[in-house]
């Protein structure tokens, strides 16, 4: 009896979108809670954790990941609208940088081709195959956007999103000391580079430190996301 | 004398804040739909939220200059979900469980292609910026 009553219990569980939308938001406030009590350190990344439980969770439970996205897709279309929403930190921004924004244009545009051609060589010349390339030359674009890109000119969405999230952490953890460690003193020029490569991870870091680095880097990841989205699908085919 | 409230203004002003981000809510959607359309209409290839990103940017650029208040409701269902971005992307990084064969076999590559890269990133960045400000003659920024 009791037997048979958990076994109904544990299809209704399996079957119904609802325990994977809880697992995943119960994940991420603890993932939340760890970052404050870290004073957000980049490894407690919120991402990175939630990740990592719920990948367990699956595991020990032999739940498939279509089965949990079942539930967690109602989070994932959100992704859509918050794309849309960069618009307003853009927005937000644009008076503080103007006189500097064709500079910093051409800057992004200029660090995009760079760091698109290096990884898609040297993952090349080090035996990637031509999926994981592509997954790989989207990694500095914030990850929904990222994942369509990664959708078209041949790459794996899932996989470009794990790429992104662990660019945004070495970004994120090193890149300002490297930065200084290469003469450079500007601390808005620093935002811009954190934000170009590391995206929303790289601008979340900035705005710990203070609201204006935080535009700086807001503005340079709005301005890769359409510059990525406009020029990689080409770019890419010349590699 | 104490000023009575009428009991009601708690529950309308919460209907109102829920209505507010209906409408924001609604005004995004409407931009990502938007943006779909145009991409798929002219063949473009730019993920449709990207082209809902520029319509909007767009859209508050002009008002800016036309009106004087703000469309709060747009901005403040922004703010609410740009404030907890990082959870949108959790469920696509569980994903990683279906790729675990991949990584194990193309783990090298995969490592040392993102450090340099990254590296190469935003020394490049920094440096032509830093090289293209003085380049226009303008001050370099703090």
């Amino acid at each position: 009896m009791e037997k048979a009553n958990l076994d109904i219990l544990w299809v209704y569980l399996s079957t119904s979108p609802l325990a994977g939308l809880t697992l995943t938001l119960l994940a991420y406030l603890f993932a939340y809670w760890l970052q404050n009590k870290t004073q957000a350190h980049p490894l407690a990344n919120t991402v990175l954790v939630s990740v990592v439980i719920i990948v367990i969770a699956l595991q020990v439970t032999s739940t498939s990941y279509q089965d949990y996205f079942e539930g967690a897709q109602f989070i994932h279309f959100l992704l859509g609208p918050a794309t849309v929403a960069l618009a307003v930190p853009l927005y937000r921004q644009l008076g503080d940088v103007k006189q500097y924004l064709l500079p910093v244009f051409l800057a992004v545009t200029i660090g995009i081709v760079a760091g698109t051609i290096s990884i898609v060589w040297i993952s090349k010349l080090l035996g990637a195959d031509f999926a994981t390339q592509m997954s790989l030359s989207v990694r500095s674009v914030t990850a929904p956007v990222a994942m369509g890109i990664a959708d078209k000119i041949g790459g794996i969405a899932s996989l470009s999103v794990v790429m992104v999230l662990i660019t945004g952490i070495l970004g994120a953890m090193f890149g300002g000391q490297i930065l200084r460690l290469l003469g450079v003193r500007s601390e808005m020029i620093i935002a811009i580079a954190m934000g170009n490569n590391s995206h929303g991870i790289g601008t979340a870091r900035a705005f710990t430190i203070n609201q204006r680095k935080g535009a700086y880097a807001a503005l340079a990841m709005a301005m890769a996301v359409v510059i990525n989205a406009l020029l990689l699908p080409w770019l890419v085919t010349l590699l | 004398m104490k000023k009575t409230e009428p009991h009601s203004s708690r529950s309308q002003q919460l209907e109102g804040a829920g209505l507010g981000f209906l409408i924001g809510f609604a005004g995004l959607l409407a931009f990502q739909l938007l943006g779909e359309l145009v991409v798929r209409l002219l063949a473009i290839p730019v993920p449709g939220p990207v082209a809902g990103l520029l319509f909007m940017s767009v859209f508050l650029l002009v008002r800016k200059r036309t009106k004087a208040s703000e469309p709060e409701p747009l901005l403040n269902a922004s703010s609410l979900l740009l404030a907890h971005l990082s959870l949108l992307f959790v469920p696509a990084g569980v994903g990683i469980m279906t790729h675990i064969d991949r990584i194990k076999d193309q783990w090298l590559s995969i490592s040392v292609a993102l450090i340099i890269a990254s590296f190469v990133t935003l020394f490049v960045t920094a440096w032509s910026l830093k090289i293209l400000i003085r380049f226009m003659n303008k001050p370099e920024p703090e």
